[in-house]
Order: structure tokens, then C-alpha cells, then sequence
């Protein structure tokens, strides 16, 4: 364990940003530090310190060098490193969002092409996807927009060469070996094949965002009544997300 | 009750930023040129959090059914209230049924007009600031047109006069502007002779550049091998750098993640100096240090505090 401490970088970020970068790769053992690191420096609420941004292999640190200097926020952070060593990481249970897609026909265009490519049936490529929770790396390119690790490699299909324009807010994607969902309108360049009814972001209500890095989104298929259904749900603010625990599974 | 009488090129309510939520890939929009929107705040007797219009390149025009306490400052966009020039980097009463006319930026690129109270627009995720690529905040998500309606808010702090700010606390937008750079996190995937003529050349800003950040044009900065990093965090004024070569810098609606090496970050003070700048001018590059940009922002928070105190004790 104290290589991995020792294997961390701490790099700068112009004057207000600290990047602290746990390895060169994307994987879940890297990305469970990049976790943890994150949810201390909430839990400890540091003064100074202005935002904490998670991503794939790296957490930067934005924080206000007029009330805390690099020297100290790199010595409390090094402090932070040393306690997570110690911890009972088993113990920390990640939320599942689970996330009810209605698959093919309009909703999910591509999803007879991917089939095709993956020489699979539109029922199988439905399967595969929703077989496992995956990990949210991060969230970034447009707020709400889930990085997500850990799709069955059965269904990787190569991205589109150009990004279509205006793809649909819930549009459901795969792209390469990655997949997630796009939470309003964008271009993009991932195969559509379903749509969700679901918003990741509603800033009406106190919790805004749906889900956080580190948390997990297990997709759902549902039917086209039921997709309605719950988008009128969703429409009125009745609708309640369905979270479990990725240990109670 | 304002009317929006003319929309300019590109006209937003802006703040200090939606700080918070970088996390959620939420962009923190704002100001592009903090100071002279704080210093607009300033001089009507303002909270630092209060809305602020901004115009971009060619100004707007609006007409008030009351009067009001406004200031502009920023770009000089030889501003016309009922058609008497007004004096950039003032305070100023507007008159009942009073007219104010912004043209074209004679010096500088972006304009502030701020008003006694602040403009009322929703918050969203504590800011009033506009993101008009995600349609977030400010006037309906979007950038003012003829017709619009604004309200006086309530943000206003302390009583005071109108008053006309020194020379000092006015920064001049002539010749090429010189921005300060502090290093990293990806230098090290350049050369020094790559860094070399990052610092030695001009670069101009492009008609690409906008609130989402500030393409350049000029001497290509070569990596020692490929652009790409995994993606990552991207901040206020990183210098990416993509296969191209060309310099990138983010602004005020900049994505929060971004795969680019990073060869540098601006430092927060002179972002003010790039927002002044459009299309065709030039920038040079001069390579700092953190000491001297945490100095620069110990020196700004002090000019805002004396700011301050005059505005008070003339109030």
C-alpha cells in the first residue's frame, strides 16, 4: 500500500488549482482512490478549499491560495492519503441508480445496426447492457453526463466517424468499449439504442443531479407505455428514482 | 423596468460565477472580465454577487422607466445616455424614461453595465450568470434581444454617490496584451524549445474565440509526442494545447473536462486583460510564477477594498 501513496503526483494547476493524479490509466482500482479522496475532502469541509473536481485517474483541487496556501493544502491532502490507507474501504457501499430504458424502434434507431455488428439479436445486445452496474468515472462534457466504465466488450461497436447533431436529451449510447446516456440535446457520436425517461439533473429540486462520480448506474429495460408513463412522472416531479446499494445486490 | 432597445452582438447577465458544480460537469459561466464587472458592482454600491449585463464587441440599448443608479466600465463602447457621451469607468444617475445607447468597443472588447440592486433574473444552482451553450440562468438561458424586460434586483450593500474612479484602478487595453503563465500539470509533455516559442511569439486571437475559451494563431507549439491525455479537469485560463498546436485557452463557459495537454494556466488576474481582447488582437505570453500571481490577486482584492472606501466615504 505505501508504494501506491508514493506513486501519487501532486501537480499544479495555475494558482488556484491542485491536481493530485493517482496513475496513468483508466480502472476501477484507480478510480476507488480517486473516490475516496473526494468524499473526505467533503467530509473534512476545509477551509480555503472552493471546489473538489473527480475524474477518471486524477482529483483537482480548487481552493483559494489567499486563504490557503499549495504548501498547506498539499500537507492536509498528504494527511487525507495517509488516513485512507487505514480505512475499512470494504465498508463503503456505492448508490445504484438504476436507469429504465426503453430499447430500439424510434427511441433507439441503431440498435438492429449494433446487433448486426455484434452479431447479436436486438434482444441480446439488450441483455448485455443491462447485465451489471457500471462505475461512474466521472461526469463532465455537458452537466450530467456520465463516463462510465465496465460495458460487456460483446457490445463494443466503433464510434460514428462524424457526430450527429441535436441527439435527443436521454438518448441511451454506445461508443467503443463506453456507453451512458446524453442528459439534454448535444451532438455526439455514439450509436443510439433506447432512450430514457429519466433527467440526470433537475435544478428545481435541492439534490440538482441525479447521481455523482462513484456512484453506479444499472440500466432497466421497460416497455414504451412505461416510458411514457414515467415521463409523465417525471414532467409532474412525482417521479422517485429507483437507488439500491451495489453490496445489497 | 428596462427595455432592451437594442441587442448588440452579444449581450448576457453575468456574475462572479455558478461555483460549485464542476463536478456534475456543470460549466461555472460569470464574467469574462471579473474586474470590471466587480468594479461596475463597486462603484453603484453593490454586493460582489450582484448581476451584471455584459456586451461583447458592439453594445446595446436600453431605456428605463425609473431612475436608477448604473456604471459602466470595461471596453469603451462610447456609451450614450439620452445622447450625451457618458464617462467610462463612472457611476451615473439615469433619469426617468432615460435612454442609454452602447456602439461599437473603440478600446477593449466587453462592456459591464451594472445597476443599483443588480438585475433579476432566477437563480440557478446559486448564480444568475448565463451559460447560453447549456440555455442555463440568466435571462431565459439565452443572450438579450430587442424586446426584453429586466428587473431591478435587491443585491445592492451601501448608500452611495454616483463618482467617477481614478486612473489608477483603470487598466489600459492598448497594444499587444502580455499574460502571465504559470506551468503545468502536462509541461513536461512539451520541449523547451516548444515552450521556447510559446514565449517568444505572438499569437493572435481568432474569430473562434468566444465565452467558451480563446482559440490562437501562431507559431505552432510541437508536442514531444501525442496531444492527448486521459480526460480531465480543465479550469479558468488552462492552456490546452491539441494536436494542431495552436493554444487554446479556457474561458467563463469552458467544458469542465477536456483531454488536452496543458502546457500552462493564465493567472486569474490577467483574464481580465484577455477578455478585452477580440478577434485580430495579439497576445504575448510571459512566463510566471505562483508567488507573483497570488501577489497579483493579494493586490487586486486590495484595489477592490479601496474602491470600496472611496465609494463609501463619498456616499
Amino acid at each position: 500500500m505505501n508504494e501506491q501513496i508514493n506513486t501519487v503526483r501532486m501537480l499544479v494547476a495555475g494558482e488556484h488549482g491542485l491536481v493530485i493524479e493517482f496513475g496513468a490509466v483508466i480502472s476501477p482500482q484507480i478510480n476507488v482512490q480517486v473516490q475516496q479522496l473526494t468524499r473526505l475532502l467533503h467530509l473534512k469541509n476545509k477551509n480555503g478549499i472552493l471546489e473538489v473536481m473527480p475524474t477518471y485517474r486524477s482529483v483537482t483541487v480548487y481552493f483559494d491560495p489567499l486563504v490557503i496556501t499549495r504548501q498547506e493544502l498539499s500537507c492536509f491532502i498528504q494527511d487525507i492519503l495517509c488516513e485512507l490507507q487505514q480505512e475499512d474501504v470494504e465498508g463503503l457501499s456505492p448508490r445504484v441508480v438504476h436507469v429504465p430504458v426503453c430499447y430500439g424502434g424510434v427511441l433507439g434507431p441503431d440498435l438492429e445496426y449494433v446487433a448486426r455488428f455484434a452479431s447479436l439479436s436486438p434482444q441480446e445486445v439488450i441483455d448485455f447492457h443491462t447485465s451489471k452496474p457500471y462505475l461512474i468515472y466521472m461526469l463532465g462534457f455537458i452537466p450530467g453526463f456520465p463516463y462510465l466504465g465496465g460495458m460487456p466488450s460483446q457490445i463494443a461497436v466503433p464510434r460514428q466517424e462524424k457526430p450527429r447533431d441535436r441527439i435527443p436529451g436521454g438518448s441511451v449510447g454506445i461508443g467503443g468499449n463506453q456507453t451512458g446516456f446524453y442528459p439534454i440535446e448535444s451532438s455526439g457520436e455514439w450509436w443510439l439504442i433506447g432512450r430514457t425517461p429519466i433527467k440526470a439533473f433537475n435544478f428545481k429540486r435541492d439534490d440538482s443531479f441525479l447521481f455523482a462520480a462513484g456512484d453506479y448506474l444499472l440500466f432497466e429495460e421497460i416497455s414504451i407505455d412505461v416510458y411514457f408513463e414515467i415521463r409523465r412522472a417525471v414532467e409532474a416531479g412525482t417521479y422517485i428514482p429507483h437507488v439500491t446499494y451495489l453490496y445489497e445486490r | 423596468m428596462i427595455t432592451t432597445l437594442q441587442s448588440g452582438s452579444f449581450t448576457t447577465i453575468q456574475d462572479q460565477g455558478r461555483w460549485g458544480y464542476q463536478a456534475y460537469g456543470m460549466p461555472i459561466a460569470g464574467a469574462m472580465d471579473q474586474y470590471a464587472c466587480q468594479v461596475a458592482n463597486l462603484l453603484v454600491g453593490n454586493q460582489m454577487n450582484a448581476s451584471v449585463i455584459e456586451m461583447t464587441g458592439m453594445g446595446a440599448a436600453f431605456k428605463f422607466d425609473e431612475e436608477q443608479m448604473v456604471a459602466v466600465c470595461g471596453g469603451d463602447m462610447q456609451g450614450l445616455l439620452n445622447n450625451i457621451p457618458i464617462v467610462n469607468w463612472s457611476s451615473f444617475l439615469i433619469p426617468r424614461r432615460g435612454e442609454i445607447r452602447f456602439s461599437a468597443a473603440v478600446s477593449g472588447y466587453r462592456t459591464y453595465m451594472a445597476i443599483r440592486g443588480g438585475f433579476d433574473v432566477p437563480m440557478v444552482l446559486e448564480s444568475r450568470s448565463t451559460c447560453t451553450p447549456l440555455k442555463v440562468g440568466g435571462y431565459e438561458g439565452r443572450m438579450l434581444r430587442q424586446g426584453d424586460v429586466l428587473h431591478v434586483g435587491q443585491d445592492s450593500d451601501y448608500k452611495m454617490q454616483p463618482g467617477v474612479l481614478t486612473a489608477p484602478y483603470i487598466p489600459q487595453y492598448t497594444g499587444p496584451i502580455e499574460l502571465r503563465v504559470i506551468l503545468g500539470p502536462q509541461d513536461d509533455m512539451f520541449s523547451q524549445g516548444a515552450l521556447d516559442t510559446f514565449f517568444g511569439s505572438l499569437y493572435k486571437v481568432t474569430d473562434q474565440s468566444d465565452r467558451t475559451g480563446y482559440r490562437l494563431k501562431g507559431p505552432k507549439v510541437k508536442h514531444i509526442g501525442k496531444a492527448d491525455i486521459i480526460s480531465e479537469a480543465v479550469w479558468l485560463g488552462a492552456i490546452q494545447v491539441p494536436a494542431d498546436g495552436m493554444p487554446f485557452i479556457m474561458t467563463a463557459d469552458h467544458q469542465t473536462t477536456r483531454g488536452f495537454a496543458k502546457l500552462g494556466s493564465v493567472i486569474r488576474v490577467d483574464l481580465a486583460k484577455m477578455a478585452q481582447t477580440g478577434p485580430g488582437d495579439s497576445i504575448r505570453f510571459i512566463c510566471s510564477t505562483e508567488e507573483e500571481a497570488v501577489q497579483a490577486l493579494r493586490d487586486e482584492r486590495e484595489m477592490y477594498s479601496k474602491i470600496r472606501n472611496v465609494c463609501k466615504k463619498e456616499g
